[in-house]
C-alpha cells in the first residue's frame, strides 16, 4: 500500500513537471506545426538562470520571474529571427531548432560548467507534511499546485478570452484567420514566447526538484514527445492527460522494471497511436 | 519533375575518378585520414539509405539512428558474447534492424507529415532509452567495449587501418550499387511518384502504404548493415549511437548533401564526418560550429550542395 501511494504521488509530481515541459511544447506545435527540438534547452536554460538568480539574490520567487522573462524573450527572439518564413517546411525548421539546441547546450556549458547544479529552496519548501503513515514533501505539493494553477489559467485563457479565441483560430486555419484581421504573426510570436516561458518555469522547478546538468535537455525531450503524442498535438487538456499517463507509467516502470524504464514510454504511445493516430485529444 | 535535366555527360567519368581515388589514395594518406574516410563510408551507407526515405519517398524519417544502433548492438553482443564471425553478425544485424523496423513501421505510417517526424524520433528515443537502461544486455551507459576486428581468414590483418578500410569500401560499393538499382527499379520510381503526388499514385492503383512500409524496412536493413560495420570500426557501441544528436546528424547529412540524390547523401556524410572530427581538433567549441552548420544549411541550402550546384549549372546554361 505504502509503495503504491508513494509511487503514485511521485508519479503525479513528475507529471506536473512534464506538463510544464509538454504543455509549452504542445502550444508551440499547435500554432506553428513545428517540432521544437530546442524545447529541452529552454527548460535547461530556465533552470540555469533560476539557479544563478537564487545564488545572487537568494530569492526563490524572483528566480521564477527572471527565468520566465529571459526564456520567454529567448523564445520570441528565436521565432522572430530564425523560424519565421520557414513555416510548413518541417525538416528545415527541425534543423534550425537542432542548431539552436546545440548552441544553447554549448553556451550553458561555457557559462555554468558541466557539474550538476541544484537550486537551494526556502526551508519551508524542503519540509514534509505527514498524513497518517505517509509523508508528502512540500516541494512536490508546490510543483503539483503550480502546474495545476498554470493549467487552469492557460485553459481559461485559451477557451474563454478573446485572445485565446484568436489563438485557436490561428491553430485551425492560419490563412482564414489572417483574412479575418487576426495578426497571425503576432499570435505565433506570442505563443512561441509563452511555450518557451513555460519550459523556463519548468526548468526552475526541475532544478529545485531533481537538479540540472548538461545533456538533461535531450534526455527530457523524449518525455515531451510522448506526452504530446499521447495527448494529441496542440491540445492543452491532452498535454495534461499525457503528462499524468507518462509520469505515472514512468514512475511505476522505473520502480518495477528498472531496465526497461524508457521503453515503458513506448507502450502507451504505441497503444494510443494504434487506436487514435492523432492522440487522445488531437483533431483529425 | 518536368524541368530539363542538366547534362549528365560528366557523371560517368567523374564517378570513375572518384572510385579510383577511393581505391588508390588511402595507402598513401596519413592513417588518421584513412580512418576518417572509413567512418565517412559507413555513415554514407546510413545517409544514403535514409535518403531513400527522405529524398525519394518524401517520408521525414528521423529515427534512422535507432536501426543503425540496433545493428551495431547486435554485432557487439554477438561478437563479445559468442565470438560470432562476420558472416553471422552481418546477417543478424540486418535481420534485427529490418525486423525491428518492420515491427514499428506501423506506428509512424498511421500518421503523415510532421506527425511522422515526431513519432519516428520518439521511437528512436525509446531505443536510446533501452540501450541506456537495459544494463544486463547493453552494458548501459558504459556500452559494449572491446569488439575485435573481424577475422576473415585472409592473409591481411584487419587491425591495419588500410586493410579494414578496403573491407568497408567493398561493403560501401555493394550497398551503393544496390541502392542505385533500387531507385532505378519500378519500385523506386513508384516511391518518387508517391513523393510527388500521393493522390495520383493512389488513383493509379498503387498500394501506397505497402510501398512506404517496404521502403522503411529496406532502409532499416541498410542502416543495420552499417551499424554492424560501425561496431567493428569503433570497437565500442554505446547508447549515444542512438541518441537525438545522431538522428539529427543523419538528417543534416542528407539535407546538406542534397535530398533525392544518393551522391548528395554520401557527400553530406563525408563533409559532416570530417568537419566534426577536424573542428574538434582545433577548438573545444565544436558544438557551436556544428550548431552554425545546422542553421546555415537550413537557411541557405534547403536542397543541399547538389541543389546549389544544379542551380548554378542552370544559371550558366541560361534560361
Amino acid at each position: 500500500m505504502e509503495f503504491w501511494v508513494n509511487q503514485a504521488f511521485n508519479g503525479i509530481s513528475y507529471a506536473a513537471l512534464l506538463f510544464l515541459l509538454g504543455g509549452g511544447f504542445t502550444l508551440i506545435f499547435g500554432v506553428m506545426k513545428i517540432v521544437n527540438i530546442a524545447h529541452g534547452s529552454f527548460y535547461l536554460m530556465g533552470g540555469y538562470v533560476g539557479y544563478t538568480v537564487v545564488l545572487l539574490t537568494g530569492n526563490f520567487y524572483l528566480a521564477f520571474l527572471v527565468a520566465c522573462c529571459v526564456i520567454g524573450g529567448l523564445g520570441m527572439g528565436m521565432e522572430r529571427l530564425f523560424l519565421r518564413g520557414l513555416s510548413g517546411q518541417d525538416l528545415r525548421q527541425m534543423l534550425i531548432t537542432m542548431g539552436i539546441a546545440l548552441f544553447l547546450q554549448d553556451l550553458s556549458l561555457v557559462i555554468w560548467g558541466g557539474n550538476p547544479l541544484n537550486l537551494a529552496i526556502p526551508s519551508y519548501l524542503s519540509q514534509s507534511i505527514q498524513w497518517g503513515n505517509f509523508y508528502f514533501p512540500v516541494l512536490r505539493i508546490f510543483m503539483i499546485g503550480a502546474a495545476a494553477a498554470l493549467f487552469v489559467v492557460l485553459w481559461w485563457f485559451q477557451e474563454k478570452t478573446k485572445v485565446g479565441a484568436m489563438v485557436r483560430a490561428a491553430v485551425d486555419n492560419a490563412e482564414m484567420s489572417e483574412g479575418l484581421g487576426i495578426n497571425v504573426p503576432l499570435v505565433t510570436l506570442g505563443v512561441f514566447g509563452l511555450g518557451a516561458l513555460l519550459a523556463g518555469f519548468g526548468g526552475v522547478v526541475g532544478c529545485a526538484f531533481m537538479g540540472i546538468y548538461p545533456g538533461l535537455d535531450f534526455e527530457l525531450l523524449p518525455y515531451a514527445f510522448v506526452v504530446v503524442i499521447i495527448g494529441g498535438m496542440g491540445s492543452l487538456p491532452g498535454a495534461l492527460v499525457g503528462s499524468l499517463v507518462v509520469g505515472l507509467i514512468d514512475n511505476f516502470g522505473k520502480a518495477l522494471f528498472p531496465e526497461l524504464s524508457y521503453f515503458t514510454l513506448f507502450a502507451p504511445m504505441a497503444v494510443v497511436l494504434a487506436v487514435r493516430p492523432t492522440g487522445l485529444f488531437g483533431k483529425g | 519533375m518536368t524541368e530539363r535535366r542538366p547534362s549528365r555527360g560528366w557523371m560517368l567519368p567523374g564517378l570513375g575518378i572518384l572510385l579510383a581515388v577511393l581505391i588508390l589514395l588511402p595507402p598513401i594518406l596519413p592513417t588518421y585520414v584513412t580512418i576518417l574516410i572509413t567512418q565517412s563510408l559507413i555513415f554514407a551507407i546510413v545517409a544514403m539509405s535514409l535518403d531513400i526515405l527522405i529524398g525519394y519517398t518524401g517520408l521525414g524519417a528521423l529515427g534512422h539512428a535507432a536501426f543503425f544502433a540496433i545493428g551495431a548492438y547486435t554485432t557487439a553482443i554477438l561478437v563479445t558474447k559468442h565470438q560470432a564471425p562476420l558472416s553471422s553478425t552481418l546477417l543478424w544485424s540486418i535481420v534485427s534492424a529490418a525486423g525491428s523496423s518492420a515491427a514499428v513501421a506501423f506506428l509512424p505510417l498511421r500518421a503523415s507529415g510532421i506527425y511522422f517526424l515526431m513519432i519516428t524520433l520518439a521511437i528512436s528515443m525509446c531505443v536510446w532509452g533501452l540501450a541506456y537502461r537495459w544494463v544486463s544486455l547493453t552494458g548501459g551507459d558504459n556500452g559494449i567495449t572491446g569488439i575485435p576486428r573481424p577475422d576473415l581468414g585472409l592473409p591481411w590483418a584487419m587491425n591495419d587501418a588500410v586493410y579494414f578500410y578496403y573491407l568497408i569500401l567493398v561493403f560501401f560499393l555493394i550497398c551503393t550499387v544496390l541502392l542505385f538499382l533500387l531507385i532505378r527499379s519500378p519500385f523506386g520510381k513508384t516511391l518518387v511518384g508517391i513523393r510527388d503526388s500521393e493522390t495520383r499514385m493512389k488513383v493509379l492503383g498503387y498500394n501506397i502504404w505497402l510501398h512506404k512500409y517496404l521502403a522503411f524496412v529496406i532502409a532499416g536493413a541498410f542502416a543495420g548493415l552499417a551499424g554492424c560495420l560501425y561496431a567493428y570500426y569503433n570497437s565500442f557501441v554505446g547508447p549515444n549511437d542512438a541518441n537525438l544528436g545522431i538522428c539529427m546528424e543523419l538528417l543534416l547529412m542528407v539535407i546538406l548533401g542534397g535530398p533525392g540524390t544518393l551522391f548528395g547523401a554520401g557527400l553530406g556524410a563525408f563533409i559532416i564526418t570530417f568537419l566534426k572530427n577536424m573542428v574538434s581538433v582545433y577548438t573545444e567549441r565544436w558544438l557551436m560550429v556544428m550548431a552554425v552548420v545546422y542553421i546555415l544549411t537550413a537557411l541557405y541550402a534547403p536542397d543541399g550542395i547538389m541543389g546549389l550546384l544544379k542551380k548554378f549549372q542552370k544559371r550558366r546554361q541560361g534560361p
